[in-house]
């Protein structure tokens, strides 16, 4: 198969499905890991089954798969249990507890290794990258396909911790928000933990023969992470990181064919480059989003200035009307660039324009519409309460009363206004002696 | 009745019909000489309470006190070193789908990927047990319980967005979705807008006038007479215990507060208020 220049053998194909099996079980579970700020038990279980792996394998006297699980497995638990007796019980914090247990299970399976198993072929590269690249030597016959003995091994694993989600949906959710009230209403959140444990050391086991370390821990990290910042749902969350999981799998595999690279390596780096668009252009919780929302905001900012001053230099027009140059209709730019400098100041004279808040008369005059003025006159009369307010219950000078009510007029809602006008009576006048407009 | 029951074996000989017709219904909290220390260090000492009929107990004293560790520890929920709690008469395991808990509401993460409506729907679990999932019965109650403290618009919502008053409205319904007969709430007016507060104080009024109980956790003194039947007084162990009325005295929240006087003129002014209301 060729896909975008690159040959695609039906070697790499077996890999990219074992990849997609493996990541989406990791990233599944990985959401509630996340959630319950459990993020490095994942990185300490496939530290810590190595002590687990060598018993395995004293007590069976081979390389069989089974009993190695089997111990590597009870090493998982006894990982998670460790590390929350000393938390519980030693006043040790977990962070610091999570880190003694699993360095030191995974130092005693060094010297376990080098003491008793000198002679056994622990390759580091098959640690840190598993076999994925050459799943596809390894096969047993299904049917009339030839399928990749991990695959036998991780497929019924997705199945169960798929089939494990969904039954303890509820428990689960229920104990990684509030365990307090989970243990209220009598549904043991330590238990609900160990189960889950239990399954977080099931993949881990199973995927690390096929992937390695590497990719387990990220897997179990990166595509929750990615999905938190994409979605404030559960089951979207769930569902978003399987989905960057087997993108990972499938770009990662592909990656690795065209620059001839370990396929586990490619697929954590491509869960990062996931992560790394995520923080920049998540709907919500994106930097750019972010960015976005600070510039309309200043955008609003310069424009309520805008209408506030043309609303103040109408009243200044009735109230004196020979003696003031200042008159309605007012100087656009001149205006604008009061306001907010020569880019913004321009840009939200558009954006008012836009919105019918303002109309250009002749060339150069600026005026309010009377959906503009409802507006000006609301701030305005924010701006003069909080004034009159201020004055009243602080004893600033009057020279000290403006700005800090310039500011927030822009955050005054109606509710608030109408609390404040209520408050002081509904003054005629602000401290100045100018009128406060009624509300409009 | 609420009473530290050492004071009042004498009552019992004294008053012997009286208490016949208070042993006829077992008592609504039994709190029987417990204790309970955080690596050895004791927060509660030899405590003893029992509310006899349902009410609106207010539980007071100053931070540190233990006043959330006594709820925790009724509710099971912190190991106890000696003692024995009974809720209706039963041990607290045996009761727990009529017991509505509201926690602090830092105690959780607001950032969780829950809904408003999910947060509410967690109240009936308890009923539902393991495994079987929430259905349209249970969203109804949710619905109804979230337009009871004026959340309905906000079921959609994640719960993030909400303002503290709004996030411990939340709470409140989710106790209420409990369908409890007696309820725990943990400083549910701390930190909160005056039309919770209002929300709240509504809440307890009508919980009076269905015959519940409701032990919260609270922290203003002002307060106290306005919403409490009953009032403890907890400093390690229990100072005083018994109707606002007689409990709720300068003398005794001396000794609960240890003479801390900005604390007590809060608690003069509310003691004032109550003698102008008589």
């Amino acid at each position: 198969m060729n896909v975008l220049g690159v040959h695609l053998s039906e070697a790499t194909l077996w890999s990219m499905a074992v990849g997609i099996v493996t990541n989406v079980a990791c990233a599944v579970l990985g959401c509630h890991l996340v959630l319950r700020r459990l993020s490095l038990l994942g990185d300490a279980i496939s530290h810590a089954v190595l002590p687990g792996i060598v018993v395995g394998y004293l007590l069976s006297g081979s390389l069989g798969v089974l009993t190695m699980l089997a111990g590597a497995w009870a090493a998982a638990i006894l990982t998670s249990l460790l590390t929350d007796s000393l938390t519980r019980y030693g006043n040790v914090p977990e962070d610091a507890s999570m880190g003694v247990v699993f360095t030191s299970l995974f130092a005693l399976g060094v010297v376990l290794v080098s003491r008793y198993a000198r002679n056994v072929h622990i390759d580091a590269d098959c640690v840190l990258y598993g076999l994925i690249d050459t799943a596809a030597l390894d096969v047993v016959a299904v049917a009339r396909w030839y399928v990749p003995r991990v695959l036998l091994t991780l497929a019924p694993v997705l199945l169960a911790t798929l089939v494990f989600l969904a039954v303890f949906w509820k428990e689960l959710k229920l104990t990684s928000f509030d365990p307090a009230l989970a243990a209220a209403l009598g549904f043991r959140p330590r238990m609900v933990h160990y189960l889950f444990m239990g399954m977080v050391a099931t993949v881990t086991v199973a995927s690390f023969e096929a992937v390695g370390s590497i990719l387990v821990i990220a897997m179990l990290i990166v595509p929750a992470a990615t999905a938190q910042l994409l979605t404030d749902r559960l089951l979207r969350m769930v569902v978003a990181a399987a989905c960057v999981g087997a993108i990972s799998a499938i770009v990662g595999c592909w990656g690795a064919v065209r620059w001839n690279t370990s396929a586990a390596g490619m697929m954590a780096v491509v869960a990062g480059g996931q992560f790394a668009v995520a923080v920049c252009f998540a709907p919500r919780y994106g930097l750019l989003s972010k960015l976005w929302h600070t510039w309309q905001l200043g955008l609003r900012i310069v424009g309520e200035d805008v209408v506030a001053r043309l609303f103040r230099a109408e009243e200044l027009a009735r109230s004196a009307p020979r003696t003031t140059a200042l008159t309605a209709p007012a100087r656009a730019g001149h205006l604008a660039r009061l306001a907010g400098g020569p880019i913004a100041g321009r840009l939200a004279l558009a954006q008012l324009w836009w919105r019918g808040d303002v109309a250009f008369r002749g060339d150069t005059g600026l005026t309010l519409t009377e959906r503009g003025r409802r507006l000006a006159q609301m701030l305005v009369r924010g701006h003069r309460l909080w004034e009159s307010y201020l004055g009243e219950h602080f004893a600033l000078p009057l020279d000290h009363l403006h700005e800090p009510a310039e500011r927030l007029e822009h955050y005054l809602g109606p509710r608030l206004q109408e609390q404040l006008a209520e408050e002081l009576a509904e003054p005629g006048r602000d401290p100045h002696g100018r009128e406060i407009p009624p509300s409009a | 009745m609420l009473r530290q029951p050492e004071h009042d074996r004498n009552a019992d000989e004294t008053a012997p019909a009286e208490a016949t017709t208070a042993r006829a219904a077992p008592p609504v909290v039994d709190v029987h000489d417990v204790t309970v220390a955080y690596h050895r260090r004791p927060v509660l000492w030899d405590v003893d309470l029992v509310l006899d009929e349902p009410r609106l107990v207010g539980i007071v004293g100053p931070n540190g006190a233990g006043k959330s560790t006594l709820i925790k520890a009724i509710l099971g929920l912190v190991p106890l070193a000696s003692g024995r709690v009974q809720i209706f008469g039963q041990e607290v395991a045996a009761v727990r789908r009529r017991i509505g808990y509201v926690p602090q509401r830092e105690s959780v993460d607001w950032d969780f990927p829950v809904t408003v409506l999910d947060v509410v729907l967690m109240g009936t679990y308890g009923r539902l047990g393991w495994l079987r999932r929430p259905g349209r019965r249970e969203r109804d109650t949710a619905r109804e319980c979230l337009a009871h403290v004026g959340m309905a618009d906000y079921a959609s919502r994640q719960i993030g967005q909400l303002s503290g008053g709004q996030q411990q409205r939340v709470f409140l319904a989710r106790a209420l979705a409990q369908q409890a007969d007696i309820y725990f709430m943990d400083e549910p007016m701390a930190g909160v807008d005056a039309a919770t507060e209002r929300v709240v104080f509504d809440l307890l009024a009508e919980l009076r006038r269905q015959h519940k109980a409701v032990l919260v956790v609270h922290h203003d003194l002002r307060t106290v007479p306005k919403y409490f039947d009953y009032v403890v007084l907890l400093n390690m162990g229990v100072v005083a215990a018994g109707p606002t009325a007689d409990v709720f005295t300068t003398k005794n929240l001396q000794q609960t507060y240890g003479g801390r006087l900005s604390v007590l003129d809060d608690a003069a002014e509310a003691l004032q208020k109550q003698q102008r209301s008589r």
